[in-house]
């Protein structure tokens, strides 16, 4: 396999959590719930997959644990944000704050220990395209999921009913709801929903990435998630570029500093983050792009009168 | 079964007080119960993080060391948050405050002069006042969201600082560890009596907190404040400006900040090294709510949460248990003080009839 | 007067003893309505009388405390919107559910069963549209209608369902007076289908011009039932009112003194995408003056408002000048410190803060104006919270504001209580300018008619009013001049008495001097 495969495998590594994490993110955006508590609910999934994948000894049960415990563990903040109307930006943080004290209590046992990973599955006949063939269809499981989401979210948005309605919440929640429309219940779907991908993504960190359990492994990963929703503009095709950016970016460092490239290596480390503000501020300084692609009700509270 | 909220004529003065105390008791029982999960006897376990800690002098002035960044950075907090503007990044700038007042004592180490501490305090102040007016300027001129930008700042100063004390800040006598020289006397925050280990670092808490608290009560400024943070088209009708605020907010919030890093590090720490904070900046978004957004109540509740620190330190010694109890315990203590907060705001009621929730609305 | 059934009998739709608590306040009261098929029924009350809670339990929105609805004799329990259209009732609101991000077909979709395409609903929506003579485009993104055009994607949503019933609310205090006259054709064709409707309103030379039959509500009661035509405006008020609402005296005869506030040439680009924007605007007004803007909302009138007010200065200094003193670069502080006070439309969240108390919602607006008697401490800033107290007082006892307690937040005042205290609040420093943005919107009459009496009392002292309105009655009661806005352009100015409703309207359409023949065919 060549150098150019090689790197093009990593750079598929390090974007599908992103890109898993933001599409859930992106759904849960779309009607109007803003939940920052992406980066510990995909630790959370990540702590729970390996947990689960030494005990039963079976990545998949590991994959199957880390998108139900990360749409468990949003509840938590759904049902804070949503029943009780509690400040979305805090609840946010504080599920991140739990997320990360919660997943170092399971993971501690497991620090040090080898990790299971998930072995690529071919796709017969398609594996065997030249080039493509290896890097697309020789994948893991989580890879095509990846995939698979981006394609079907974007359908359900934009060609589905149900679609239609999780639109319409975001952009005038009063009057879904004097539609008829179940704003809470669709919500509290979406939210779960951003909890599995989230988890799931988790999953892809202790069980593909770095077969292993590393305390905080998510390394801000769920923060540029956010990002990158910001920068899809709520769109999902967009949202698979900006993941593979972002995965090329951070994957870049470890390749400059095994170049020897001189560069100190906490720079390189650095990129990620740098890029995230950067590419913030491209999209967010035209005013009127960022007034008329964000979901109206992005974050605001709910309370229906009866 | 529903939960129903309906929104209060008036905010209930009661439950704005008795608030923060059920918040701690749900914290207490649920912590109870992540105790005896783990295997540790719940009752014993709460002893040793809670009431120990309160027993003798050396763990007080632990509490007080541990309590001193979190009120100061948490008032400054406070300000913010009731603006509106959510600077999620304070930990960064505690970090580039103590970048900034070490100039004096790592690079200029062979002056000596009893402006070492004032200029190293002041340095410290607008190193995180310059950190912080970075989300400021993107959030007032470019409308980019201040929650990400300051969050990203923090990896970028922890990383800085990495650097720093790894390269060219590395101090020649310490056998390739990676930190700094220790400072010279004269830059060592001293010490407020002589039981213990406090500083001078409690005592700017204390200030910053009265001194913010008079603002917020008395002045236009603290009505200017809550009136931006209420409504923004209210504060612009009234003559003030929501993006003069940003940069009010953050900076000052960003001063405190670096205020306290540089407290930290030269009085506690006494050295610049990779590591220089349990995560203070995160914890005193807790300490900020629970606190209420007031700074008297910030006071306490810093006091509260430098407790679960000291808890954390006791119980993993004594329990053999790990010290991510300190964050579960932090992470949901938050998620308790805004449950509870609500109540503040509406009375809930459970909803046992079937009327408005059958079927979806037919059309649909 | 006409009998209520015993049995509800041959009506369409029938409510007994219909009540809905909000925990102590009775929003409506024991209340009996019958509409007949065929028949456009009113439904009349002022602000605040209930009608709009009672249309809502109609529609399934709210729950009813008590009481029964029959729908062609049967009782039945409307529990959702979804209901209310299964049993032939429609809706439109006065507060559109629509969805600015979605097209209009998709907007329409939303409201239908699934299972219809959506290419099938926009051929639907465009065909009805066009038969009953409220032309749409389904493809057209919401966010770039205008407020009629937006009532009528409500309308074609309704008819879709094939609607027995129609409720609107307040249909016309959005529309021009000649869309008011199309909305008058629509429904007598729907009449003459055979379909009802309930026609909710304030405005009586409407009711008695389309209605058959009205009920009266008032504070949730219903305090009649007739036939319009057989009444006169005043007995209706009256029903509607309770007491003789003390008419407005007429600014009459005021000397006319200096210029005070004037618009020379003031240009002001759009702020956002779905801002309008000012084009030229030239007005001057003088002390003794009431300038009134007539307009149908969104055509500008937020914006005028802004930019005389200072909340978002122009670059021109020349464009605005108060007192003869240039001010168009100047913010709202300084201009104030030129002796002009405001008042924005809305109450909650611009002119006011509803989570504060009274007394800090007179500093939101005077803390600088009043810096010497408010703040103390020089560049500190203390406030006086004594002092503040003692002048909130005396507003709310000078303007009669009703609250519950001496200092209440701002937002437990009904309406048009927190707009009398807003307006006093501005009375109470004797300005020498008052601009006022919908001085009485959503305001009960008692309260409407303090406030109107006191901008013509203030003109009468000496200062310049300006008005900006979309009500056409309130502007002939305090009104000396009159101007239309129109798509950000400013009309000429005419004096009160030279104008008519029908000329107004014609200008407000934007046609200059065209007759009403050619206005019809351009719509």
């Amino acid at each position: 396999m060549g150098i150019i495969e090689a790197i093009l495998l990593t750079v598929i590594t390090a974007a599908t959590p992103l890109v898993l994490a933001s599409m859930g993110e992106l759904v849960a955006e779309r009607t109007g719930v803003l939940n920052l508590g992406v980066e510990g609910m995909m630790v959370m999934g990540a702590a729970l997959a390996f947990a689960a994948t030494q005990v039963t000894g079976s990545p998949y049960i590991g994959i199957l644990a880390g998108i139900v415990g990360g749409a468990l563990f949003s509840l938590l903040f759904g049902f804070l944000t949503l029943t009780l109307v509690t400040n979305q930006v805090a609840t946010g943080l504080a599920l991140t704050i739990l997320g990360l004290g919660i997943s170092g209590q399971i993971g501690e046992p497991y620090l040090g220990v080898s990790g299971i990973k998930l072995q690529p599955i071919a796709i017969p006949l398609l594996a065997d395209i030249p080039f493509l063939g290896p890097l697309l269809f020789r994948q893991d499981l989580i890879f095509y999921l990846s995939i698979g989401l981006v394609v079907g979210v974007n359908w359900f948005l934009f060609k589905t009913r149900a679609g239609l309605k999780i639109r319409a919440i975001g952009d005038n929640h009063g009057s879904a709801h004097a539609l008829g429309i179940h704003v809470i219940r669709t919500r509290y779907l979406a939210v779960m929903f951003g909890g599995a991908c989230a988890g799931l993504a988790g999953a892809q960190l202790s069980l593909v990435y770095t077969p292993q359990w590393v305390e905080n492994m998510s390394a801000g990963r769920g923060w540029i998630a956010l990002a990158l929703v910001v920068f899809a503009s709520w769109r999902p095709w967009r949202l698979l570029a900006g993941g593979y950016l972002f995965g090329a970016v951070s994957i870049s460092q470890l390749h400059a500093q095994a170049l020897g490239l001189g560069i100190p290596s906490q720079f390189l480390s650095a990129l990620p983050y740098i890029a995230t503000i950067v590419v913030l501020i491209l999209i967010s300084h035209n005013r009127r792009m960022t007034l008329v692609n964000t979901p109206a009700c992005l974050g605001k509270p709910f309370v229906p009168d009866r | 079964m529903r939960i129903e909220l309906e929104k209060r004529a008036n905010p209930s003065t009661f439950f704005s007080v008795l608030s923060p105390f059920l918040a701690l008791g749900l914290t207490v029982l649920a912590g109870g119960i992540m105790f005896a999960l783990l295997g540790k006897d719940p009752i014993s376990a709460l002893y040793s993080f809670f009431v120990e800690p309160l027993l003798d002098v050396w763990s007080l002035h632990e509490i007080a060391i541990k309590a001193a960044p979190l009120i100061l950075i948490g008032v400054g907090l406070s300000v913010c948050y009731r603006s509106n503007n959510w600077n999620i990044g304070a930990e960064g700038q505690f970090i580039a405050g103590a970048i900034a007042g070490a100039i004096v004592p790592v690079v200029f180490h062979d002056w000596h002069s009893p402006l070492v501490l004032p200029l190293m305090l002041i340095f410290g102040m607008i190193g995180g006042a310059l950190y912080a007016a970075i989300p400021a300027f993107l959030k007032a001129h470019m409308n980019t969201n201040e929650i990400l930008t300051s969050l990203m700042l923090v990896y970028i100063a922890q990383l800085f600082l990495d650097w720093l004390v790894r390269g060219p800040w590395r101090s020649p006598d310490a056998y390739n560890f990676p930190v700094t020289r220790d400072f010279a006397p004269e830059a060592i925050l001293p010490e407020l009596v002589s039981s213990g280990r406090t500083n001078l670092g409690f005592a700017f808490a204390i200030i910053a907190a009265i001194a913010l608290w008079i603002m917020m009560r008395y002045t236009l400024k603290g009505f200017e404040i809550t009136v931006l943070g209420q409504s923004e088209r209210a504060g612009r009708f009234a003559g003030f400006s929501s993006k003069r605020m940003i940069w009010f907010s953050l900076l000052l919030s960003g001063a405190l900040a670096g205020l306290a890093g540089i407290s930290e590090v030269s009085g506690t720490i006494g050295k610049l090294q990779p590591v220089i904070s349990p995560g203070y900046g995160f914890t005193a978004i807790i300490v900020a709510f629970l606190g209420r957004l007031s700074p008297l109540g910030i006071i306490a509740a810093g006091l509260f949460l430098a407790l679960t620190y000291v808890g954390g330190e006791a119980v993993q010694l004594t329990l053999s248990v790990s010290d991510k109890v300190t964050r579960v315990f932090q992470g949901l203590l938050l998620f308790f003080v805004l449950s509870c907060d609500t109540l503040i705001q509406y009375k809930i009621r459970l909803v046992f009839s079937r009327f408005g929730q059958s079927s979806e609305g037919g059309a649909h | 007067m006409s009998a209520v059934g015993a049995s509800g009998g041959s009506a369409l739709l029938a409510v007994r003893s219909l009540t809905k608590l909000f925990g102590s306040f009775a929003a409506c009261n024991a209340i009996d309505l019958d509409i007949q098929p065929g028949e456009i029924h009113a439904l009349l009350g002022e602000n605040g009388a209930g009608k709009s809670t009672l249309v809502k339990m109609l529609f399934g929105v709210l729950a009813p405390t008590s009481g029964q609805i029959l729908w062609k004799g049967e009782p039945v329990r409307i529990t959702s919107p979804g209901a209310a259209r299964r049993l032939g009732i429609g809706m439109v609101f006065q507060h559109f559910s629509l969805f600015e991000a979605l097209t209009v077909a998709e907007n329409i979709a939303l409201s239908l069963s699934p299972g219809i395409s959506l290419s099938k609903v926009a051929e639907e929506a465009s065909r009805l549209s066009h038969l009953y003579g409220l032309p749409l485009d389904p493809k057209a993104h919401v966010a770039d209608l205008s407020v009629g055009e937006r009532q009528r994607i409500e309308i074609v949503r309704a008819l879709l369902q094939n609607p027995e019933l129609i409720i609107l609310d307040e249909p016309t205090s959005v529309l021009t007076p000649q869309e008011a006259d199309r909305l008058f054709e629509t429904l007598a064709k729907l009449k003459a289908e055979g379909r009802s409707v309930l026609y909710i309103s304030h405005r009586l030379e409407e009711v008695q011009r389309i209605c058959d039959r009205a009920t009266v509500l008032r504070h949730g009661k219903v305090t009649g039932a007739c036939d319009p035509r057989k009444e006169t405006p005043a007995s209706l008020a009256r029903m509607m009112v309770g007491s003789d609402v003390a008419s407005v005296s007429a600014a009459g005869t005021n000397t006319k003194g200096d210029v005070l506030l004037e618009a020379r040439h003031l240009s002001v680009p759009a702020r956002t995408p779905f801002a309008v924007a000012l084009k030229n605007i030239c007005l001057k007004v003088r002390g003794g003056e009431v300038l009134a803007i007539a307009g149908v909302a969104g055509n500008g009138q937020g914006e005028l408002f802004d930019a005389l007010s200072g909340e978002y200065p122009v670059p021109d200094a020349s464009a605005v000048a108060i007192r003869g003193r240039p001010a168009g670069n100047l913010g709202i502080t300084a201009r104030r410190l030129m002796g002009a006070g405001f008042v924005p439309e809305e109450r909650h969240g611009h002119a006011a803060v509803p989570a504060l108390p009274l007394s800090d919602n007179l500093v939101l607006a005077r803390n600088q104006s009043d810096r010497k008697t408010f703040l103390a401490g020089g560049v500190l800033g203390v406030i006086r919270r004594a002092v503040v107290r003692i002048a909130s007082r005396r507003i709310s006892e000078t303007m009669d504001v009703r609250k519950s307690g001496e200092n209440p937040a701002a937002g437990s005042l009904s309406g048009g209580n927190l707009q009398k205290y807003i307006v006093g609040r501005e009375l109470d420093r004797q300005p020498a300018v008052l601009i006022v943005n919908q001085p009485t919107w959503g305001v009960d009459a008692g309260a409407a008619s303090r406030i109107r009496q006191a901008l013509v009392d203030l003109a009468r002292e000496g200062s310049a009013v300006l008005v900006i309105s979309q009500d056409l009655d309130e502007i002939f009661e305090v009104a000396t001049e009159i101007a239309v806005i129109s798509e950000g352009r400013l009309s000429d100015v005419y004096p009160a008495r030279d104008l008519t409703r029908e000329k107004i309207g014609l200008l407000m359409g934007g046609m200059y001097g065209k007759t009403e023949g050619e206005v019809a065919d351009a719509h």
